[in-house]
């Protein structure tokens, strides 16, 4: 690890302040892949912006039909709360199983999703259940903010305060987890409310995204049999060593099915 | 039996300290002045070292001195050495590249060490290590083992001529050619035996200081062997003088043959304190010990098997090559050539077998001894070709094993391969296991598993080792450079508690429990009162340490017989104190008795005349201090068959263990339930090595496996219950009737796993380890 001035806010507005003034500042959420990119000094920001003293980015809300979820909750209370699981228990068992419980207690849902791995388990459900981001400054669409491979919409010195994720009347996630890392090879989040589907796709991409071809194919058809039916572009398939393009397009359509099934 | 002697479950002495972090382990030593070093290791994985300039680093914060290879050679600090002697079938020995501790001129693989730098800090040394400059000249690179010495290959060193270590041929060529000719059937197959990253939960760390008083250096290592350690560093590397060079071997946290050899890191770090004159301090990271510590396994192989009509084994022919990395690690000729091919026999009564071993070097770690080491691979080849033959002949799995095996009343056999098998009952084992498993119930379960949509698939594996190692006379001829003896010292002090000394290693098996039960029964002692102390040159006399289960079978022995030298002692100290002919004197349950009495004197007391001797035999030396030395009269052949059920999921290629059962046959068990630990964590190394572990460099030589995030290791929920049993045979050589039992379940499982999948699959073979991709992929093409 390499020298850097650290700092703990304990407000948004300071939180943005100390990002402005700082060279190459960084915010750390639950630093769970942050520390250990400095770690191995893969990373060197000069000074770390600790936003776990700002009250209020933790906590879990109703508000109306949705549920909002502060950015510095973690894993575990989400996992644990008893208004996820019973708004949206797909959203809760999800969380509950991020990583290990190591992780799930300091790592947190506004960290996961800036910092949006291309095998993180929250960013199939941002997008599938159509969720809002919401930050200092804007309100972002779920299926809008992930933009790339660790990229997202968000700016420079601009701060997830919550996410706020609609009821559904249906929603399942099903992980093939790599052995090794227990990242998601492929993780599909399957909503369904009426005739509407949305389906978030994890792991197989450079970024998390909509699974529209799966979409198309479940909207008339809300069953395993329409899934199959659907051909999925191999070519835009991630391929690593320990799953191919072919096997990752074969997985996402039958994370997809046992994800439709667990709705029905 | 005595109260926590031997057969009971004592529960393991050294676990409170270990459990309440009271462990002593390397890296938890810290010493006052200490500095801190930090290798520069190369990022290429073959390249010319054109210069390496270290002014920058030396001048950086902090730093207290940069070095090279060059000094490690002005200082005549020798090389890194290999101990065994595998002779090439050009009658020439193996050949044995210079292995510099800091490289000289070239880098090997990556992860290779070019310099060290020695600071105040970590962190000083680390950021003045990112400013040592090495100018490399980046040569191809070679990681493929089956290509290694292929024509046209890029030559990594000067000395192997098409990067050939040895090509070692074994047995009876001609015979087996003419019993291939004429069989009823031949089955072959071909097979990779996957490379191993060992993993041992402590990282490899060194803490050296130099006393310029006594001009004695103290090493505190993770090893599984202080003396052979030190043996090494002062007959090979010109360290110091033996009785100038102290290594101690604290608590460890796991070896599975991985510290068991001499690393640059050590020798380095050894040197490094006395030419700074402070005490240095290195601990390997996790990303260090991927790169650089001893790599296991890495065959590919050939393998045929000869049957008549009714399917008994007529001769096997198995043709190897072996990678064995960048240069020989300290042992790393013997796995790959005695400790595989004499283990090639099996449990079966085949009479004729021919193996030819081609060794070879790669751009990629060294390769040495991983938990079983030989013997997995051997294990795995044969188990795996007997189902093949199963297949062939229409038989069950169980059926040509049974048809095969040496029979009950042929022991001692004498395999074609060198090993001399002492006891063992395949059959029992066998038919145990397969009650045990349910072997008969299994086309039930198959067909409710069809019904849910899962493949259920059932693997037999019936191995044996050969461990207990080892005779010194038979590893002599073999080549080996130090005999493998073990020594003990069993010492009461005056108030009448007892030290045990021994020249093993624990490092995770638990001998201050085992061995203190061994003198506990054997001595009457309380077993509170007895303190095994092991791993410290300074303590303990000469002993060649752990690995190759051979603590128990040799080292154990080696306690019984101090032991018994105390009995006979004590009945002279007692028939004199007692007024007895020291002939009608017995001993048991800790007192000396005058046969036919109630005259008895416990042997606390004994031990305390023997040290304050008022009152003594005439001409009987004082104190109560035995030691003894054993050297085992063969190998020691622990067998037994492990059966495990998988269920495959077709649709992602999943395999879950739904059931494993494994018979062992360990001999006489000390602590069963040390011994069942020891059994679940073989099984689950094996498993690991079947399912999950496959260490990968890419064709620059990169390893691409270099962390946990890609590097897959066993966890709990990758695993069953097992269901454990024995079916113990008495090893006529061994006085304490025990067998190794620290490797087996890592060479019994891997055989099983596969040939459970290849059952559930209905496939001819799947390489390890057996990803869902491959296995999607298998069952895809298997329909």
């Amino acid at each position: 690890m390499y020298n850097f001035s650290y700092q703990k806010v304990t407000s948004v507005d300071d939180a943005v302040e100390a990002m402005q003034k700082a060279d190459d500042g960084k915010f750390v959420a639950g630093g769970q892949t942050m520390l250990p990119t400095m770690k191995h000094r893969l990373a060197s920001p000069s000074d770390v912006i600790d936003l776990g003293g700002i009250e209020d980015l933790k906590g879990i809300c109703m508000d109306g039909d949705a549920i909002s979820i502060g950015a510095m909750t973690t894993h575990a209370e989400v996992a644990a709360s008893s208004d996820v699981q019973s708004a949206i228990p797909a959203l809760a068992k999800l969380a509950g199983n991020i990583g290990d419980p190591a992780v799930r207690n300091r790592g947190t849902i506004g960290g996961s999703i800036a910092n949006n791995d291309p095998a993180a388990d929250y960013p199939a459900a941002v997008i599938a259940l159509g969720a809002t981001v919401k930050t200092n400054k804007r309100e972002i669409a779920g299926d809008e903010f992930f933009t790339g491979m660790f990229e997202t919409a968000l700016e420079e010195d601009e701060l997830i305060t919550s996410i706020s994720f609609p009821k559904t009347e249906a929603a399942a996630y099903m992980k093939f987890e790599n052995p090794a890392s227990r990242y998601a090879i492929v993780g599909v989040f399957v909503a369904k409310s009426g005739d509407e589907v949305k389906v978030g796709v994890t792991g197989a991409t450079a970024c998390a995204h909509r699974g529209m071809r799966l979409e198309e194919a479940l909207k008339g058809n809300f069953s395993t049999a329409a899934v199959d039916a659907v051909e999925l572009p191999v070519e835009k398939m991630n391929a690593d060593i320990h799953a191919s393009a072919e096997y990752r397009a074969h997985l996402v359509k039958v994370m997809t099915k046992r994800a439709v099934e667990a709705c029905l | 039996m005595a109260e926590n002697g031997i057969g009971a479950n004592v529960r393991r002495k050294e676990d409170h300290r270990f459990l309440t972090g009271k462990g002593n382990y390397t890296d938890d030593l810290n010493v006052a002045g200490q500095t801190h070093a930090y290798f520069v290791r190369s990022p290429h994985a073959h390249a010319t070292i054109n210069s390496v300039d270290t002014s920058a680093a030396a001048a950086a914060e902090g730093v207290v001195a940069v070095l090279t290879g060059d000094d490690l050679a002005a200082d005549g600090i020798g090389p890194l050495i290999c101990g065994v002697n595998v002779t090439s079938d050009d009658g020439e020995p193996h050949r044995a590249p210079v292995h510099s501790a800091l490289a000289q001129g070239k880098v090997n693989y990556v992860g290779d060490h070019v310099a060290v730098v020695i600071a105040e800090t970590l962190a000083q040394a680390k950021d003045a290590a990112e400013k040592v400059e090495v100018d490399y000249g980046i040569l191809p690179a070679v990681t493929a083992t089956a290509s290694a010495a292929d024509e046209g290959q890029q030559q990594i060193h000067d000395v192997a001529p098409n990067n050939i270590c040895y090509n070692w041929p074994f047995g009876d060529k001609e015979a087996v050619d003419a019993a291939f000719e004429s069989a009823h059937k031949i089955s072959s197959l071909d097979l990779i035996n996957n490379r191993m990253v060992t993993n041992a939960m402590e990282p490899r760390a060194a803490v050296g200081e130099y006393n310029s008083g006594t001009e004695e250096i103290t090493l505190h290592l993770t090893t599984q062997n202080p003396h052979v350690h030190r043996l090494v560093m002062s007959a090979f590397n010109q360290l110091a003088p033996e009785h100038k060079l102290r290594v101690v071997g604290p608590d460890v946290g796991g070896g599975f043959g991985v510290k068991i050899f001499v690393y640059a890191e050590e020798l380095v770090v050894g040197w490094a304190c006395r030419k700074v004159n402070r005490p240095v301090k290195w601990t390997s990271d996790r990303t260090e010990a991927f790169l650089a510590d001893a790599h296991g396994r890495d065959h590919v192989a050939h393998a045929e098997m000869a049957l008549d009509e009714n399917g008994k084994f007529l001769a096997m022919r198995v043709n190897t090559t072996a990678n064995l990395g960048a240069y020989l690690s300290t042992f790393a000729t013997m796995v790959p050539s005695y400790l595989y091919a004499f283990l090639l026999a099996g449990q079966y009564s085949t009479p004729l077998i021919y193996s030819e071993v081609k060794a070879v070097f790669t751009n990629t770690a060294p390769v040495d001894a991983c938990r079983g080491a030989g013997r997995p691979e051997a294990t795995f080849l044969l188990e795996r070709l007997v189902d093949v033959c199963a297949e062939d002949m229409g038989l069950d799995p169980a059926e040509i094993r049974r048809r095969n095996f040496i029979p009950v009343d042929a022991f001692p056999y004498q395999t074609p391969v060198v090993q001399c098998y002492d006891s063992g009952d395949y059959n029992a084992a066998l038919d145990k296991a397969l009650a045990l498993a349910d072997y008969d119930g299994f086309a039930g379960r198959a067909e409710e598993a069809k019904s849910r949509g899962k493949r259920r698939g059932i693997g037999l594996s019936s191995y044996v080792e050969a461990c207990g190692i080892a005779p010194s006379q038979a590893v002599g001829q073999l080549g080996a450079g130090v005999g493998l003896w073990e020594s003990a010292q069993v010492r009461f002090n005056p108030t009448g508690n007892v030290q045990v000394f021994t020249g093993t290693h624990s490092h995770g098996q638990g001998h201050e429990t085992t061995f203190a039960q061994l003198v506990t029964e054997q001595l009457g002692v309380p077993i509170e009162n007895i303190e095994v102390i092991h791993g410290d040159t300074a303590k303990t006399q000469f002993g060649m340490g752990t690995y190759g289960s051979r603590s128990l079978a040799v080292g154990g022995v080696a306690i019984a017989k101090a032991c018994e030298k105390l009995i006979e002692k004590g009945k002279k100290i007692a028939a004199h104190a007692l007024e007895a002919a020291e002939g009608d004197i017995e001993f048991a349950d800790g007192n000396f008795i005058v046969a036919g009495t109630d005259k008895a004197m416990n042997i606390a007391e004994v031990a305390f005349n023997a040290y304050v001797p008022h009152s003594y035999p005439e001409g009987l030396e004082p104190g109560f201090d035995e030691n003894a030395f054993f050297d085992p009269m063969n190998f020691s052949f622990p067998a037994g068959t492990h059966i495990c059920e998988v269920e495959v999921d077709p649709d992602t290629g999943e395999v879950e263990i739904v059931k494993y059962s494994a018979v062992d046959d360990f001999g006489k068990l000390i602590n069963p339930m040390i011994v069942e630990g020891q059994v679940h964590g073989g099984i689950v190394h094996g498993v690991g090595q079947a399912l999950l572990e496959g260490c990968q460099y890419d064709t620059d030589g990169q390893l691409v496996t270099a962390s946990y995030m890609d590097y897959a290791m066993p966890r709990a929920d990758n695993v069953p219950s097992f269901d454990v049993d024995y079916a113990p045979t008495n090893p006529p050589h061994n006085p304490l009737g025990v067998k190794g039992c620290g490797e087996a379940g890592a060479i019994g499982a891997p055989p099983a796993v596969i040939n459970a999948i290849t059952n559930a699959l209905g496939i001819k073979h799947i390489d390890m380890p057996a990803t869902p991709e491959n296995v999607w992929r298998a069952a895809q093409s298997a329909g």
